[in-house]
């Protein structure tokens, strides 16, 4: 087994004349919580889109337990094992909670086109599989009285959990998690980081996620990396990074050179 | 298990009413029953690229009018076509074809449904309105192709004297088949990937959705039954030409699905009868009417003003159509639930 889950190898992103990712490198390791933080623009989200295949970088590879897959397609990286959230929630407005969640194991349900319009046995069989499994993962974050709600009739909170559970639901190694407790208040952040650890134990899971909560990168990840206009100025513990000097100077701007 | 046994009722319950109906009713309630059935094959076909995938394309005249003349020309006895293709000499392949009812649907389908994948080749691995604009063209081709290809269509002629096979055993039961067929779909890991491209496709394809698979999938699916359902159009006219299936014919269903809710099958089912029925029924208005004792003089189509004003009312207090993008069961279902706990 590979200790290294995911390895970003020397990425460089330009956008025209724009370098927004500047040969960063980075490792994060199986079950680790591994967060990516720095201020607004410093290519944190940037670095997401590459890993799951909707940007293809400049220079540089990723390395995903072991297999190159620089430039996989998005979808097909999902079947890798690697699933995402986004930054602005991204629930499908016309389903319920639950449908939401069916989405997610699309890839996970054999039966084919003919199978579902003849309702052949094996239809029934995955289709019953599934719901157990989707409102057992309801169950799991605290919101299965909503299964049949609209999604976008919950709470930002709420819809968080949607969210990372419709993750889940493709069955990843890999959880990219872009600002899960953003919108929170302390009391649902606190709650996030208990079921994030959880989820993690229960589904063997690794976990990067970009944060500006400080406190909530502190209370979760074992790692950190600190981008600033795309390059790192930090790696290390989370309890490092807020005395670190470059980071407050790239959080607050430099006094000595002000 | 009681689902299914309630599924299978009302499926034989539908064709021992169609069976009633073929019986029993006049030609001219029949032909009306007939019209609204290949509509709603159309209508329900229409919408699962329209609606449920959220797909806009303009293109059901073009594979219609590829079903139509297809079946048409397997119907048609290689007889009778030397003697009906006065323009030019019909060409060889067309004298050798020749087959049933029931395969001559199936291949008309089929060749709709090749079209539909060589279109969505170019067309789906972009985003946007391009699938609108390809799409319309494809039906200009369709139809410019009919008129300038006289070997194979007989040109601006058309086909006469088309088999009338299609009864509304064959239209009411095909239409029963396609409604079956979509809700399957709809309810299925593939309707519901359909629906997530609709919404967000980025969020699909991070869901690991093959969007370009999905939407080819939804595009050819309705094809097949727009192929179908022109088939079955020709052998009940009994009579087509280039210009019964220009724009006007996709504009229609377009209204009728809007009508219906974008995405609900049984939605896009009660519209089709609410318009096709609705175009019969208001036809006295053509007519001359005494209003209060005056006349107000024959106006051919005041029943189509009517039918605007009626169309636009509708959209006023529906507008996400009839049942928005849910089906009849679901929203039953729905009330029925809230009526119990009221209680």
């Amino acid at each position: 087994m590979n200790e290294k889950l995911l390895e970003v190898l020397n990425i460089t992103m330009k956008f025209g004349g724009v370098t927004a990712i500047d040969d960063l490198s980075f490792t994060v390791d199986r079950n680790e919580i591994y967060g990516l933080i720095g201020p607004n623009g410093a290519g944190k989200t940037t670095i997401f889109n590459i890993i799951t295949g909707n940007y293809f970088p400049t220079e540089g590879k990723i390395i995903f337990d072991g297999e190159d897959i620089t430039g996989t397609r998005p979808d097909k990286v999902v079947d890798k094992g690697i699933a995402r959230t986004f930054q602005n929630i991204r629930l499908f407005k016309s389903m319920s909670v639950v449908e939401n969640l069916l989405i997610g194991y699309h890839d996970r349900l054999r039966y084919n086109y003919f199978e579902a319009i003849l309702r052949l046995p094996r239809y029934h069989r995955e289709e019953k599989r599934i719901r157990v499994e989707a409102m057992g993962l309801l169950e799991e974050f605290g919101i299965a009285q909503y299964a049949d709600s609209n999604a976008t009739a919950l709470s930002y909170g709420n819809q968080r959990k949607v969210e990372i559970a419709r993750a889940l639901a493709t069955g990843p190694k890999l959880l990219l998690l872009d600002e899960p407790a953003a919108g929170m208040n302390p009391i649902e952040t606190q709650e996030l980081s208990r079921i994030i650890r959880k989820i993690k134990e229960d589904y063997d899971l690794t976990i990067l996620l970009i944060e500006h909560d400080m406190k909530f990168v502190n209370a979760i990840c074992d790692r950190v990396t600190v981008l600033d206009y795309g390059e790192k100025i930090f790696e290390g513990a989370p309890a490092d990074a807020i005395v670190d000097e470059k980071v407050i100077a790239a959080y607050l701007g430099d006094f000595n050179h002000a | 298990m009681k689902n299914a046994i309630i599924k299978l009722l009302l499926i034989l319950a539908t064709l021992l009413a169609i069976a009633w109906a073929h019986r029993t009713l006049d030609s001219y309630t029949l032909s009306i029953l007939n019209n609204i059935a290949i509509f709603a094959i159309l209508a329900l076909s229409y919408n699962l690229i329209n609606g449920v995938a959220g797909q806009f394309s303009l293109e059901p005249n073009g594979f219609v009018a590829v079903g139509a003349y297809v079946t048409a020309l397997f119907l048609i006895p290689p007889s009778d076509k030397v003697d009906m293709f006065a323009l030019v000499d019909p060409a060889p392949m067309v004298l050798h074809m020749h087959a049933g009812f029931l395969p001559a649907l199936v291949i008309s389908g089929l060749v709709a449904m090749m079209l539909a994948l060589l279109l969505s080749i170019p067309v789906f691995r972009v985003r946007g309105d391009y699938l609108a604009i390809v799409t319309l063209g494809f039906g200009f081709i369709i139809r410019i192709f009919a008129i300038n290809q006289p070997a194979y269509t007989n040109g601006a002629l058309g086909l006469n004297d088309i088999p009338e096979y299609a009864d509304f055993l064959w239209t009411g039961s095909i239409a029963l088949l396609t409604l079956i067929v979509m809700l399957h779909i709809v309810f299925s890991r593939h309707g519901r990937a359909m629906k997530a491209v609709r919404d967000d496709e980025d969020a699909a394809t991070a869901m690991g959705i093959n969007t370009f698979r999905i939407k080819t999938a939804a595009f050819m699916t309705s094809a097949f039954f727009e192929g179908v359902g022109g088939g079955l159009l020709a052998s009940f006219l009994s009579t087509i030409s280039p210009d019964q299936f220009s724009f006007l014919l996709t504009f229609q269903l377009l209204i009728i699905i809007v009508l219906g809710g974008l995405g609900s099958m049984t939605g896009a089912l009660l519209a089709t009868i609410l318009v096709m029925g609705s175009m019969e029924w208001l036809r006295f208005l053509d007519s001359d009417m005494v209003i209060f004792g005056m006349h107000t003089g024959a106006h051919p189509g005041m029943r189509m003003v009517v039918f605007a004003v009626l169309l636009i009312i509708m959209m006023l207090f529906a507008r996400k159509g009839l049942f928005g993008d849910r089906e009849l069961p679901q929203i039953l279902r729905e009330k029925f639930r809230r009526k119990k706990g009221e209680a």
